[in-house]
């Protein structure tokens, strides 16, 4: 990208991830809570693994751990990863093959065990109040399992409320 | 037939790829919720910013219209004024005999669970019974808890009777074994304030060694005038919604400021500052301080009535130290600040604190004030304790209330609650939306108020479209409010394929009710309906609902003199002239003012 357009492309990056710092910046003195981090990531629409997530933190950390992390630390390092359009966001389809994969049936539906088997086992384990929470949203009640496919759209829909524009 | 050893494989990547996608979505969720909170909490601290203009002008009418009430008594006391109201043999509500019991207050939790109301003869003895055991209580009120005797501490309450009576479920009644701290704003904002205080004042009378309170800032007329408190009392109340009025006022100045407890934990409303010193608050006629609130933005002074104090050399150092105890708010860089968010009392720091507790031999301060989505939160590493008492004190679901328990350890424990409606069978994510709605509509309201200053500094931009970083700018300093606006830009505004914000759009999914051709006059008319509504209430004399055009026109030119916009003049006359909601002639202003609120175009579905 020619320079001129590098530059105006990343002061709009930079004044995005400034905001969206702000908002978790609680006492205004450009610090937060290093516990705050993973939630500013993926409000900047990224979709990092908890993996990814402590190999950015271990980036942005200061060297002795004060439990905060500072703006001018954190800036460069996520311009870089909005810049390189790290951790993408995951395609709607790419997702609905993921829960077939896990219904071996094909039957259009995830049992609650099957799930949570999966879940709190395999992968990055959910953790119980993870667990509880999707369960709260993605559960049939009736049926006592997740039909995927309904959920999936009731999530996407839920996206925005942004104006018609 | 699969390789199991190739679908396992494939499983657990399924897994991950959900997981990932889960926790982003729940973290996207979660920012919704936080700024919603974050519109909601900026709007609040503003809306108490802007008192100034009208608070003496309210001062004036309450003065006014009581009087004008009681035949001009002004010393007139409450007994001759109580006697003299009947209490029908129709009334089903509980009556009240002094001195009262755990009988009565059982009775009145009932009735007031059910909506009934208590007689205003009841409450008019009661204020009288309160204001005569407040008056004999110190500024500071020690108490000791021992291991048979914990103390429960409660936070803001504003109005929420729920909350209340959640707490007194979970917890147990008041008793001499169970005492309970109410740290003040038990008033505003919820829509039973006159129960809580009922409550309260009940069970002070019952348990005087063992129920305790402490002042808030919201325990003061001029807030309750803006917040709804007085709209509340009037709304009930009606003739003798301004009777109660008054003789709270006085019971308000006498409310305790602050609560030690084993001579170790500090309770005070707000906070503190550099200059507090116990030992002067302990001495200060607390009933006759007067405060000021400056007004950050116009550099506007507004003061509480003041009254004559014996020491008026004084009164300035007194004024100062109550004010930083009910308003003061914590940071956490060090130093002490005026609180310019609030427009009085300080922000103190760490050093602060230490400093304070150090001089007086104290272990933690405990206070209330702030809005706290968990219902408490620790700060200047744990010396300095928030509790917030109100839950889903928003919206439904925007947080929980909590309360403190403590025994002699002087550890505190924390008990959280939310008060949820039985049948709100919404998931989270609807939860969220519905506060983020909430907080976007307060948000436009207060955008459509400024719209004509908006414009107008739009205006110095050409052709209507303007980029991100000066749409964002002008928001924030026009409207005086710290938003994450980019994140806000595509819920308020429309933007072209070159990311231009075309910055006319947010107007057009706005309007008011009823649209007018003087936009000027409607923008006053939406800013100003809350104090209007007050002042028409405060003239309704027999609370009818209804006002003759005349008292109309003769209301809005007081009114519109204090705020200095009589180009309206004309436009009011057009408008009462248009009014023609009743035959007989009146006009029935709470109708009119509805029409003036801010309603959204696309809304529709919500109806």
């Amino acid at each position: 990208m020619p320079s001129f357009l590098q530059n105006g492309v990343v002061a709009k990056i930079e004044k995005k991830i400034t905001e969206a710092f702000k908002v978790f910046d609680h006492e205004g003195n450009e610090t937060v809570d290093v516990r705050e981090i993973g939630s500013i990531v993926r409000s900047l629409g990224c979709f990092p693994t908890e993996a990814e997530l402590h190999e950015l933190l271990a980036k942005v950390e200061e060297e002795e751990p004060t439990g905060y992390v500072h703006l001018e630390k954190f800036l460069p390092v996520m311009i870089k990863v909005l810049l390189d359009r790290s951790y993408r966001p995951i395609p709607e389809d790419v997702l609905l093959h993921a829960f077939e994969a896990l219904d071996e049936n094909k039957s259009g539906y995830i049992t609650k065990e099957d799930l949570v088997k999966h879940m709190t086992e395999e992968g990055e384990p959910f953790t119980e109040e993870e667990m509880e929470k999707m369960l709260s949203s993605a559960l049939n009640p009736e049926t006592n399992a997740v039909h995927y496919r309904d959920y999936i759209s009731m999530m996407i829909v839920d996206e925005t409320d942004d104006l018609p524009q | 037939m699969c390789d199991p050893l190739l679908s396992l494989s494939t499983a657990i990547k399924a897994t991950a790829l959900i997981q990932r996608w889960y926790r982003c979505k729940r973290a996207q969720l979660e920012i919704r919720r936080r700024y919603s909170l974050t519109i909601f909490e900026s709007i609040e601290y503003a809306d108490e910013q802007e008192q100034t203009q009208l608070s003496n002008f309210f001062t004036f009418m309450l003065e006014h219209c009581v009087h004008r009430g009681e035949g001009k008594e002004k010393n007139q006391s409450t007994t001759e004024i109580y006697e003299k109201i009947d209490v029908p043999d129709s009334y089903r509500g509980p009556r009240l005999s002094f001195p009262l019991n755990i009988a009565h207050a059982k009775a009145l939790l009932n009735a007031l669970k059910n909506q009934q109301l208590l007689h205003p003869r009841y409450v008019l003895q009661l204020l009288r019974e309160t204001r005569r055991l407040l008056k004999e209580k110190p500024n500071i009120t020690h108490v000791s808890v021992s291991y048979f005797k914990e103390i429960t501490i409660c936070g803001d309450l504003h109005g929420n009777l729920d909350d209340l009576l959640l707490v007194f479920h979970k917890n147990g009644l008041p008793s001499e074994n169970n005492p309970y701290v109410f740290n003040g704003d038990f008033v505003d904002r919820g829509k039973n304030s006159m129960e809580i205080l009922i409550i309260l004042f009940v069970f002070l009378l019952i348990y005087p060694n063992d129920f305790h309170l402490n002042r808030g800032n919201h325990e003061d007329f001029i807030l309750n005038m803006k917040y709804g408190f007085t709209k509340e009392v009037l709304k009930k109340y009606k003739v003798h919604g301004m009777t109660i009025l008054y003789h709270l006022r006085e019971i308000f100045s006498w409310l305790p400021l602050a609560t030690v407890v084993n001579n170790k934990v500090l309770i005070v409303h707000g906070g503190i500052s550099d200059t507090t010193d116990l030992d002067l608050l302990k001495l200060l006629e607390r009933n006759k301080v007067s405060w000021c609130l400056t007004d950050a933005k116009h550099d506007i002074c507004w003061c509480q009535t003041p009254a004559a104090s014996t020491k008026p050399e004084s009164s300035e150092l007194c004024s100062s130290q109550v004010l930083d105890i009910l308003w003061s708010d914590p940071k956490k860089q060090h130093g002490c600040t005026l609180n310019k968010r609030r427009g009085g009392g300080c922000c103190f720091g760490p050093d602060t604190t230490d400093q304070l507790l150090k001089k007086h031999n104290l272990k933690m301060l405990i206070r209330s004030h702030e809005f706290k989505p968990d219902g408490y939160d620790l700060a200047h590493d744990g010396k300095v304790i928030t509790i917030f008492s109100a839950s889903n004190y928003y919206e439904e679901g925007s947080n929980r209330g909590a309360y403190i328990r403590m025994n002699p350890d002087l550890v505190p424990h924390f008990i959280q609650y939310q008060v949820c409606v039985s049948t709100d069978k919404r998931k989270n994510w609807e939860r969220v939306k519905t506060i983020e709605q909430s907080a976007l509509q307060t948000l436009q309201k207060r955008i459509f108020i400024h719209k004509q200053k908006l414009m107008d500094t739009f205006a110095k931009y050409d052709s209507g479209r303007i980029s991100v970083s000066d749409w964002a700018a002008v928001m924030e300093s026009v409207l005086q409010l710290k938003l994450p606006w980019r994140t806000l830009k595509s819920r308020l505004v429309k933007t072209d394929p070159d990311g231009n914000v075309d910055y006319m759009s947010c107007f057009y999914y706005m309007d008011t009710a009823r649209p007018m051709h003087q936009p000027t006059l409607v923008e006053t008319l939406c800013k100003y309906s809350r104090d209007l509504q007050m002042i028409f209430n405060i003239m309704d004399e027999d609370q009818s609902g209804l006002i003759s055009p005349d008292e109309f026109r003769k209301t809005w030119k007081i009114f519109s003199s204090y705020l200095d916009i009589h180009s309206h003049d004309e436009a009011i006359d057009k408008l009462v002239q248009s009014i023609d909601y009743n035959k007989d002639g009146y006009i029935d202003f709470n109708e009119f003012l509805e029409a003036f609120h801010v309603v959204h175009k696309l809304e529709n579905k919500a109806a």
